[in-house]
């Protein structure tokens, strides 16, 4: 036999081997965002394998696609480009956006059954706020969070102050705060008693502080915004006068990456973070720490945050039905509970919280259920349609308020005006 | 059967012979360069197709967007702060450190690799190693400042050091690059210039200034060249480091660009950006090439 024609015995082989394999078994292509590497992949091809061993004829690729940020921008490429993804976790707040693209499935569109009916409704309800419009559900809880904040009981019991107990107002905060910020002999503070990030997506942490105020920021059908409420400009001038009035926290942009670095370094006794930061402080702080709710003003709460599952639109109805099967074995009371206690966030659903596994975790650790309690104070994370500007319009006006570059009344005016530019494409 | 073919038909092959050469380059720069970039000048004159509705011709209006857009002058004016203080900088530190590991020197190896260091490390390594220098109190700068009595500064998060920061790690990162260009040419200067400078008890300045500076001009017409267009294109540390924050201190126009079309998918939008900051490129080039040619001395 000569070259050529082994040559074309193996491809032919090849080729029938590959059609064989593609008629029988179903391949679900599954966006979720991390980098390559670290323990979470290996829950998450764990995650695959599991359900590929329960249903043998489909398989599911899953693709690390970095951040929150590059997830979406890959996922809207890879559409465009006529190769979406077949499920994805993508940002709670990518909703709108991924809608007026016109890429994603209304999932109760396809979970017709009655089972599909009863799934739909076990989710807390402060998740579906950022998963339903226009009577459609476009998205499935999977990894959600709330803000809460953090603090080393070490360095309270240092400053005096009674380390079982957190700030439970904002003027219990800023009092704390100064007394946990210690400076030394030439007045340089070498322990900062507060840090709220506002670096890249400020907007989040400020949620909290006007949902605290009193104020919503975006109507539910996100076409309408409040960033100039009298209400929401009082918390952009408390969030600026921590650092520049009360001198608790530190001056300028704080760095979202480097908090927990701070708070592990003792560099600031209390800071607000994403309860998806737990397992993280839990692994790292060298001392003992509280995790609570987050302190009041006229009421508590917080905006929740993270990521839901998607379907996107392939036109490939046996992809599709994948997917979804995906969607439920991800969502499942069990599997929410394991990736609650595996990652920090959220558990989403109530019956979650009743498995063995998760009640013996919790008598454990009970910081672990603080971010649940918050929810029923928990508000949907700001979202609107053309998201992306609309957010950093507030971003914007924010970051001048924080580092003193305009008043916090100008500043919020600005961000309005510049929104209400943007949404009035979608005025109806 | 002639043993030469005639002459017309030999031309003909020499030129078919000639563009076949030239193919490869021409399909790849037609491929990636000039069509896109034609498109995209076409594309500035596109709304942006949203969900299922098409672009439609909208002639200069997303140039009157961009006229009116406080984001784009901002991004506008930080780029040209920016390579109006990082290519000259950059150049003179390059030219500094090339004529000092020029001469013999004990260890000049080792102080070539260090000074060439930077270039070889991927940007956002760098700007990852930076963001610890620059990390308020604990960082590296910040305890150096403190050794000496002074306060914390917050580098990346004040919007008025943000940017003289990025700057910073850019002359850090090209200097040692472009210095390998200068040590390259101070090798072409001729000995015997500086023989006869030396025998006319011409002092080093004078020297530098007669001889050296001219000759290596064509390197530094190709050094700012390059510098200026990376200034321009400038976008990996900004994603790494800052995000174009403190409210836009730190937005170049490459950035801007990467936002609007993959952010805010407002890609005719971000078309029309594009072919601004191809315009800009294109002038610079043509008056830097203007300029600085009657004052260099090819030989």
């Amino acid at each position: 036999m000569n070259t050529i024609a082994r040559l074309t015995i193996a491809a032919s082989l090849a080729i029938s081997a590959f059609g064989v394999s593609a008629a029988s078994a179903t391949e679900v292509t599954f966006y979720y965002p991390v980098a390559v590497g670290g323990p979470i992949t290996k829950i998450i091809d764990g995650y695959a394998a599991e359900f590929t061993k329960a249903h043998p004829d489909i398989t599911v690729k899953p693709v690390y696609t970095g951040s929150y940020q590059d997830s979406v921008v890959k996922a809207i490429t890879a559409a465009k480009a006529g190769n979406a993804p077949d499920i994805a976790i993508l940002l709670s707040t990518d909703m709108f956006t991924l809608i007026d693209n016109d890429l994603i499935e209304p999932i109760d569109t396809l979970a017709k059954s009655e089972a599909d009916h009863e799934w739909l409704k076990a989710f807390y309800p402060a998740f579906m706020e950022n998963s339903q419009t226009g009577g459609h559900t476009w998205g499935i809880p999977f990894q959600r969070s709330t803000i809460v904040q953090y603090w080393n009981k070490d360095a309270f019991k240092a400053a005096g102050l009674d380390p079982d107990k957190a700030p439970g107002s904002w003027d219990e905060m800023v009092a704390m705060g100064k007394t946990l910020t210690k400076r030394d002999d030439s007045g340089t503070v070498t322990q900062w008693g507060l840090e709220i990030p506002s670096s890249g997506f400020p907007y989040w942490l400020f949620q909290a502080l006007t949902t605290q105020n009193g104020a919503i920021l975006a109507n539910p059908e996100g076409t309408k915004v409040a960033y100039n409420d009298p209400k929401v400009v009082e918390s952009a001038q408390f969030f600026a006068d921590l650092s520049r009035k009360y001198d608790v926290m530190p001056k300028g942009i704080i760095d979202w990456g480097t908090t927990p670095k701070d708070f592990f370094e003792g560099k600031t006794a209390m800071m607000w973070t994403t309860t998806g930061n737990l397992t993280n402080v839990r692994k790292n702080a060298k001392f003992a720490f509280g995790v609570a709710a987050l302190p009041k003003k006229v009421r508590g709460g917080s905006p929740t945050g993270g990521g839901n599952i998607y379907i996107f639109k392939t036109g490939d109805k046996a992809k599709t039905a994948a997917a979804l099967e995906f969607a439920r074995f991800l969502s499942t009371p069990e599997r929410a509970a394991d990736w609650g206690i595996a990652t920090g966030y959220v558990a989403t659903r109530p019956d979650a919280w009743e498995t063995e596994a998760m009640k013996k975790y919790v008598a454990d650790f009970p910081a672990a259920a603080v971010a649940r309690d918050q929810l029923k104070d928990a508000v949907a994370e700001l979202s609107t349609h053309d998201n992306q500007r609309v957010t950093k319009a507030l971003n914007d006006g924010l970051q001048a308020v924080l580092t003193g570059a305009k008043p916090a009344k100008d500043a919020m005016d600005q961000a309005q005006a510049e929104a209400t530019r943007i949404l009035s494409a979608y005025q109806h | 059967m002639s043993p030469h073919p005639p002459r017309q038909a030999r031309t003909i092959n020499v030129h078919i012979q000639g563009w076949l050469l030239a193919l490869p380059a021409i399909v790849l720069l037609a491929a990636f360069t000039h069509i896109p970039g034609i498109a995209t000048i076409f594309d500035s004159f596109y709304a942006t197709p949203h969900g299922k509705r098409p672009a439609a011709f909208v002639g200069w209006a997303q140039y009157q967007t961009m006229w009116t857009d406080p984001i784009a002058w901002t991004a506008l004016k930080n780029n040209l702060l920016y390579a109006l203080i990082t290519v000259p900088l950059s150049i003179g530190l390059a030219l500094a450190m090339a004529l000092w590991v020029a001469g013999r020197i004990k260890g000049r190896s080792a102080l070539r690799l260090a000074f060439f260091t930077p270039t070889i490390l991927p940007m956002v390594a760098a700007a990852n190693i930076w963001i610890f220098f620059y990390t308020p109190d604990y960082g590296l700068l910040n305890q150096i400042t403190r050794a000496f009595g002074g306060g914390s500064v917050n580098w990346l998060g004040d919007p008025s050091t943000a940017l003289p920061a990025l700057m910073a790690v850019t002359v850090w990162k090209e200097a040692g690059f472009f210095m390998i260009f200068y040590l390259a040419a101070l090798q072409q200067v001729s000995p015997t210039l500086y023989e006869a400078a030396r025998m006319e008890n011409a002092g080093r300045w004078t020297i530098f200034r007669r001889i050296t500076w001219p000759l290596v001009m064509p390197t530094t017409l190709f050094v700012a060249v390059n510098a200026l267009i990376n200034a321009f294109r400038v976008v990996d540390q900004v994603i790494a480091m800052t995000g174009g924050g403190p409210n836009n201190a730190t937005t170049l126009l490459l950035f801007y660009i990467y936002q609007v079309g993959f952010s805010f998918w407002d890609t005719g939008y971000a078309a029309a950006l594009s072919a601004l900051l191809l315009a800009l490129l294109g002038l610079v080039s043509m008056l830097q090439f203007a300029l600085l040619g009657r004052n260099v001395h090819y030989r």
